[in-house]
């Protein structure tokens, strides 16, 4: 149908639909319009930044793309269900299955080894992992942190704790990774290597929604959404800075496999 | 999420915390503690209360005049008449169900055996005494009818007074003097231990009645056929009550009652009489099990605190959990078993406390205790209830958060 004739191969099935969103708040007497009537698609395997200044409704969009919210009027759809239509436990059961979520302050549990953070959302995973202790180590490689299983947060660098907090997002296998200013409490060398990491996990074929007001972060997307007083008013498509990086980043780690 | 994985966060949590969480349960801890040392000693308790009643024969009436009841006053005519022997009498012949049958006529004075000398209870019985009170000798002989009807002068020791006259030596045959008055040593009773009240009942001596009512009580206050009190054993086949209903109104025919209406006599239950000590006992466990139920309810509401400060403080861990798609119940879950893990954890030490306490009134006390595995059952569960009960609002207060918010707070 009319897929057929968007450009650049967004053949892909369609992921997160949005279609008409209002979201309200009541603030005492005084109700806010957060999201004023916001269409959008996403598909499987893009890289989407959010953006906008706060109060502009991206946050917001976030906690609904991330199934934690629901709207008050309009549909949205995550991977194929009617976010609307669910009740808080089903909301929880598609978080655990099709999302995973990275913070800006990594949100890790303090006192607890890398090993057993990858873990948590696989103990509220229906079924369960037989090995989820395996699964939890190899994502903790795939991160680049497999000589750290046993640290506990605070032995850890704050680039090392967000990779921690990607290698808990990824281990059920999510659909879609939900960034919220990721590289917000990182130094710049080590922004550059978390969206980095996001860019390669991007291309083995998730979907990745970052959420930011940085344009530098967000120039690692390959389409950018610019929120503004809760309604889109820019959503472009450009070459995104990791395809001209790739060939760079597989370099940089053939040299640090090699260095090892 | 499994308990097994509930378990584990919960003792990471109270890890994290390790002297605020021992300081929360100290309330737990005594709770437990004291429903334990409860249960120990007041099981020892009853179990000794049922010996002591045991030992003073469940089927055994004591009926004795009514004077003594007005405390030393005189009452009028009739009132101090002291019972016969010819009520004694009466009551064997026309109340059904009488199996034994002995007056006691109580006093006291010097006994001396050589140079040894000690002052004891004097008794005068009739010869069924041993059998009414259940107390055989342990050596030598009872008393005989034919004792009491010649106005032997022969008696029957019990050990304590035995020790003290004798020490180690046989006293069976041996003379000895009652208040001056030669007597033989015919028999040694069997121990007896201490009574209800706490008297030595072993230290006694115990002559025919005959011969007391001449030479122990002192001449001018005896009546020439008093007989004391009188106790009664009774076919454990006939009602007690009956019986103890048909003994006063026997009585209530022999003898006029008091000015007032009153009788001039009464009847004892010495069951009755031990499971009214009993009560006093069971008011005392009453005390106990309102401190400790009072502790473990204060324990309770420590905990109840503590975990609302716990879910306060973890309010970011909370919405993380409900992110990576924890349900409201797991969340729930897992604090209630962190409440109930508090709760066991100071159980554990209540038991502790509570089984060395136990163990030290039984020693120092001399007291009966039974610690048994379903007290500490009882126990753990009571500590379980508690963590569950306190420990509902503020893991239902944790499930009902909102997970955006959690993940914001600071």
């Amino acid at each position: 149908m009319e897929a057929h004739s968007k450009p650049e191969g967004v053949a892909q099935r369609p992921l997160i639909v949005a279609d008409g969103l209002v979201k309200t708040y009541r603030m005492g007497a005084e109700v806010v319009k957060a999201l004023d009537g916001v269409s959008l698609t996403i598909a499987e395997g893009e890289f989407v930044a959010i953006m906008g200044p706060s109060g502009s409704g991206k946050s917001t969009m976030m906690n609904l793309i991330g199934a934690l919210d629901v709207p008050t009027t309009g549909t949205l759809a995550i991977d194929g269900r009617d976010i609307g239509a669910l009740d808080s436990d089903e909301l929880a059961d598609l978080r655990n299955r099709s999302i995973g979520f990275v913070f800006q302050q990594f949100n890790l549990l303090p006192r607890t080894t890398a090993l057993r953070q990858v873990m948590l959302p696989m103990l509220y995973a229906h079924p369960k992992p037989e090995n989820p202790e395996e699964l939890a180590r190899h994502r903790l490689e795939q991160v680049g942190l497999g000589d750290r299983l046993n640290h506990h947060p605070r032995q850890l660098s704050g680039g090392q704790q967000q990779r921690v907090a990607i290698a808990r997002a990824l281990v059920n296998n999510p659909k879609i990774l939900l960034a919220d200013e990721p590289t917000g409490a990182l130094d710049s060398k080590t922004s550059d290597e978390i969206m980095r990491l996001f860019t390669t996990l991007n291309a083995g074929g998730i979907t990745v929604v970052l959420v930011t007001h940085e344009p530098d972060i967000a120039e690692w997307a390959s389409r950018r959404v610019l929120f503004k007083d809760g309604h889109i008013v820019e959503d472009v498509r450009h070459a995104h800075r990791g395809v001209a990086d790739r060939g760079m980043v597989s370099a940089a780690q053939r040299g640090s496999e090699a260095a090892e | 999420m499994t308990l097994l994985d509930c378990l584990r966060v919960a003792l990471t949590a109270l890890k994290a915390n390790l002297l605020r969480s021992i300081l929360t349960t100290l309330g737990i801890v005594i709770g437990v503690a004291s429903v334990i040392i409860l249960v120990a000693v007041g099981t020892g308790a009853s179990s000794e209360v049922d010996r002591q009643i045991n030992a003073l024969g469940t089927n055994t009436l004591i009926v004795s005049s009514g004077d003594r009841r007005m405390g030393g006053r005189s009452s009028g005519a009739g009132s101090d008449r002291p019972l016969a022997e010819a009520d004694m009498v009466a009551i064997r012949d026309k109340v059904s169900g009488v199996v034994a049958i002995s007056g006691q006529l109580n006093g006291s004075g010097p006994v001396v055996y050589g140079n040894a000398n000690w002052t004891t209870n004097l008794s005068g019985i009739h010869a069924e005494f041993n059998a009414v009170k259940d107390w055989p000798v342990a050596s030598g002989r009872e008393l005989t009818p034919s004792d009491i009807r010649s106005n032997a002068k022969v008696a029957m020791i019990g050990v304590t007074v035995a020790k003290q006259l004798f020490g180690e030596n046989d006293p069976i045959g041996a003379m000895i003097r009652v208040k001056n008055v030669p007597f033989q040593v015919v028999g040694v009773l069997a121990a007896k231990g201490q009574s209800g009240v706490g008297r030595d009942q072993d230290d006694t001596v115990l002559m025919p009645m005959s011969t007391a009512r001449g030479r122990i009580v002192g001449r001018s206050q005896v009546q020439n056929d008093q007989i004391g009190m009188i106790h009664v054993k009774i076919d454990p086949q006939i009602s007690l009550v009956d019986a103890q209903e048909d003994i006063e109104n026997l009585l209530r025919q022999r003898r006029p009652p008091l000015p007032g209406g009153e009788d001039s006599f009464s009847v004892r239950n010495l069951a009755e009489f031990m499971k009214a000590r009993n009560e006093v006992l069971n008011t005392l466990s009453y005390l106990l099990a309102a401190t400790s139920v009072i502790s473990l309810v204060v324990g309770g509401i420590g905990i109840m605190n503590i975990m609302l400060v716990s879910v306060t403080e973890r309010t970011r861990e909370i919405g993380l959990r409900m992110a990576v798609g924890g349900k409201g119940r797991d969340i729930m879950r897992q604090f209630l078993v962190e409440a109930v893990t508090l709760c066991l954890f100071g159980g554990l030490i209540g038991i502790a406390i509570g089984v060395g306490a136990a163990a030290l009134v039984a020693l120092y006390a001399q007291w009966p205790v039974v610690v048994s595995p379903s007290v500490i059952a009882l126990a753990m569960a009571a500590a379980a209830a508690t963590g569950v009960f306190f420990g509902y609002f503020p893991a239902r207060r944790a499930s009902q958060l909102n997970p955006i918010d959690a993940l914001r707070s600071e």
